[in-house]
């Protein structure tokens, strides 16, 4: 790397913004691949795999791609929660990679949500 | 490159690394790369997180998820439950002292939620090794700033009006500090950072060079636009290997991109850093005796005027500031002197970082406003006293600060509230201390410190702190006699007015205030021949209460002296011409049936 500009650090902070984001919970859109035994034996770490590639050559330095456990609708896995910031989160279900190319050109970059692959638009109660 | 979904930023600080961090770091790896997810989750090192009593630690990027006290053996577990399936581990996450169950979110924590970062802004979030990672986080803009939009005397104004005070110990305005340098007409001039952190129970300064060493190098840059130096020194003790290696890194870093050496940033400043080994004084926390160090000389303080700012290094005028308060510089620049002054009380603004120790529950590292009180920073933050004992008093500043009772703990702080009650804020060391403290020891143990510390040059400091120290040796071995007490306060004030430096002039300072405070105590030492707490060894003989004592053992079994006698479940007794008084009995014992009077 050769001296910098003032006008350079700009363009360091845009390179780095994905890893920022991430660290600092700042985020558009939160993908979240259920990690269940379920979803593994249905195939989620595909998923993550293509959720993965599909935000790496889309640029989404705002999407924050997490897992979490099963959610405990086994037969329907490999599932997913999508959820845009300042909206309900919506689960996917029965994804393969085209579902998920899909949902994410249309839910996670449009803002449209894919009705016919998505489960129920919200969460369960808690407490 | 594939982006990652996960970072684990693993403390890598002096005091997790101790307990192991590099170690968790080879398990992580190993188990990432075991369940081929060495694409999905990182592994980031980063200066100290602060939580130093539940080290090693690790925070879950993004979910924030704080785990502690890691064992390599956790490892597994760990990344296939939480970073394969997505169920964080909840076994290894931080449970407060007063609540049954863990708190999975950092932020959520006591510890980390009463803190405001601003010389620690980036503690945990970047790898210091990384220049590119300070950036992104917002570094070098204050630089730039101050390079493409301000002139040296609006940054002097800018950092004068933000009311910034040394972070050293003496609380000195910062930015009057800067203008006595660039007032100056000599040239070259000098910045020191002093990283010697001469206080032993003060981590603060070597944490944020592990933790964030551009922001130093960037206060630093900015302070030589201010001042017109040309060349700074960090000079940082030979103790602190891993900041330093840190530190020569980012030096390396910043020149690299034209952010050291020759036109900064392509502008018109030419400024460069060099580190300067230092082998560690207590006495080197006053400037005078620091710059004699770091010309290769003994350290020794000698009379001002002339101040460093006139004539310092090598004799040129010559700016000094501590490493805390060269990391708040670019933050005062960024945001605002209308910003900083908002935080904080009267006289003291913006926020201080403290190394919270001793008998408290969360010992580590915090950063505060200005006007916390001691409760807040000892129970709320600090979790309260270790095994729920009762507090007694909590010793600010460093060896030479004074010992606060619990009749103050509603103190608010800043650098004249200290003060007032016969302490200081020095660097921002903390010790807190237990009802199990015996005041007297504790000044004891502080002089005799302090003795071995002074310099040497001034006679009221070398004679006199020996002499108190001689004293107070007589007081904790029984020999204390009346006037004891009015002669330690005496020579107290002798030795304050006749020293030199503030080595000499707060020397006193643990005698004085626990006089104050803990006069009773002084008087049964000296009047009765007793110790109330239980320390002093000529003064405290050990005995088993026959009522109490099951007969288990164990006091018997562990001491070195063979002093305890007894049947199995038959009371128990300690010949008293063996013991030796080390305690081990009261330590061992569960049933509380061993008598310290």
């Amino acid at each position: 790397m050769s001296k910098i500009k003032p006008e350079d650090l700009g363009r360091i902070r845009e390179k780095m913004a994905r890893t920022m984001n991430l660290r600092e919970g700042a985020a558009r859109a939160r993908i979240t691949v259920h990690m269940g035994t379920c979803g593994i034996a249905a195939g989620a770490r595909q998923i993550m795999s293509t959720v993965l590639n599909l935000v790496e050559q889309n640029g989404g330095e705002d999407i924050i791609v997490t897992t979490s456990g099963c959610a405990g609708l086994c037969s329907r896995e490999p599932m997913m929660t999508v959820e845009l910031k300042g909206q309900a989160p919506v689960k996917y279900v029965d994804l393969d990679e085209g579902k998920t190319g899909r949902i994410f050109s249309e839910h996670v970059l449009s803002g449209a949500i894919v009705k016919e692959y998505a489960l129920a638009v919200g969460s369960e109660r808690i407490g | 490159m594939k982006p990652y979904r996960t970072h684990v930023m693993l403390c890598a600080g002096t005091g997790c690394v101790s307990n192991g961090a590099f170690k968790i770091k080879e398990s992580l790896e190993r188990e990432i790369e075991r369940h081929n997810l060495q694409d999905e989750v990182a592994v980031v090192m980063t200066g100290c997180n602060g939580f130093c009593a539940q080290g090693p630690v690790a925070v879950v990027k993004p979910d924030e998820v704080f785990y502690q006290l890691l064992s390599e053996d956790d490892i597994a577990h760990l990344v296939e439950e939480h970073f394969l399936k997505g169920r964080p581990v909840r076994k290894l996450m931080y449970t407060p002292p007063a609540e049954k169950a863990p708190v999975p979110k950092m932020s959520d924590i006591g510890f980390f939620s009463k803190q405001r970062l601003i010389a620690l802004r980036n503690r945990g979030m970047i790898d210091p090794e990384q220049i590119d990672e300070y950036i992104a986080r917002g570094g070098y803009t204050a630089l730039v700033k101050a390079l493409a939009e301000m002139t040296p005397t609006q940054i002097v104004g800018e950092i004068k009006r933000s009311g910034l005070r040394g972070r050293g110990g003496a609380g000195f305005p910062t930015g009057r500090k800067w203008e006595l340098v660039a007032n100056a007409k000599r040239i070259p001039k000098y910045l020191v950072c002093n990283a010697d952190e001469g206080d032993p129970g003060a981590f603060m300064d070597r944490s944020i060079i592990e933790s964030d060493p551009h922001s130093v190098l960037e206060g630093m840059i900015i302070g030589a636009k201010a001042t017109g130096a040309t060349h700074g020194y960090v000079y940082i003790r030979n103790e602190y290997p891993l900041a330093r290696e840190r530190l020569a890194k980012a030096i390396a870093q910043a020149r690299e991109y034209g952010l050291l050496g020759e036109n900064i940033l392509g502008k018109d400043l030419s400024f460069d850093i060099s580190i300067q080994q230092g082998a560690g004084a207590f006495v080197c926390g006053e400037e005078t005796s620091l710059i004699a160090s770091l010309e290769g000389r003994a350290p020794e303080p000698r009379v001002r005027p002339p101040f460093p700012a006139e004539s310092g290094v090598w004799q040129a005028p010559t700016n000094i500031n501590n490493v805390e308060t060269w990391a708040t510089v670019p933050e005062i620049i960024n945001k605002g002197a209308k910003w900083f002054s908002s935080i904080g009380t009267e006289t003291s603004k913006g926020t201080k970082v403290f190394s919270v120790v001793g008998k408290v529950k969360n010992t580590g590292l915090v950063e505060v406003p200005m006007g916390i009180t001691l409760r807040e920073i000892v129970f709320d933050i600090g979790g309260g006293i270790t095994d729920d004992k009762k507090f007694k008093a909590v010793q600010t500043g460093g060896p030479s600060g004074g010992c606060i009772p619990e009749s103050l703990l509603d103190l608010p702080i800043d650098y004249e509230k200290l003060a007032e009650v016969g302490s200081i804020m020095g660097s921002g060391g903390l010790i807190v201390m237990d009802e199990d403290t015996c005041m007297v020891d504790v000044a004891r143990y502080f002089l005799e410190f302090l003795r071995d510390e002074s310099c040497g040059k001034c006679t009221a400091c070398r004679e006199g702190i020996d002499v108190m120290y001689n004293i107070l040796v007589r007081i904790c071995e029984g020999n204390g006699v009346e006037g004891d007490i009015e002669q330690l306060e005496d020579l107290a004030g002798a030795v304050k007015d006749a020293s030199l430096c503030a080595l000499g002039g707060t020397a006193p300072n643990p005698v004085l205030s626990t006089i104050r405070y803990f006069r009773d105590e002084y008087q049964s030492h000296i009047q009765d021949k007793r110790c109330p707490a239980g320390v002093c060894k000529a003064l405290i003989t050990f005995s088993i209460d026959p009522d109490k004592c099951k007969g288990c053992r164990l006091c018997a079994k562990n001491c070195p002296q063979e002093a305890v006698s007894g049947q199995a479940k038959e009371p128990h007794t300690i010949d008293q011409d063996k013991c030796i008084k080390c305690g081990v009995c009261a330590d061992v014992c569960k049933f509380d049936a061993v008598l310290i009077v």
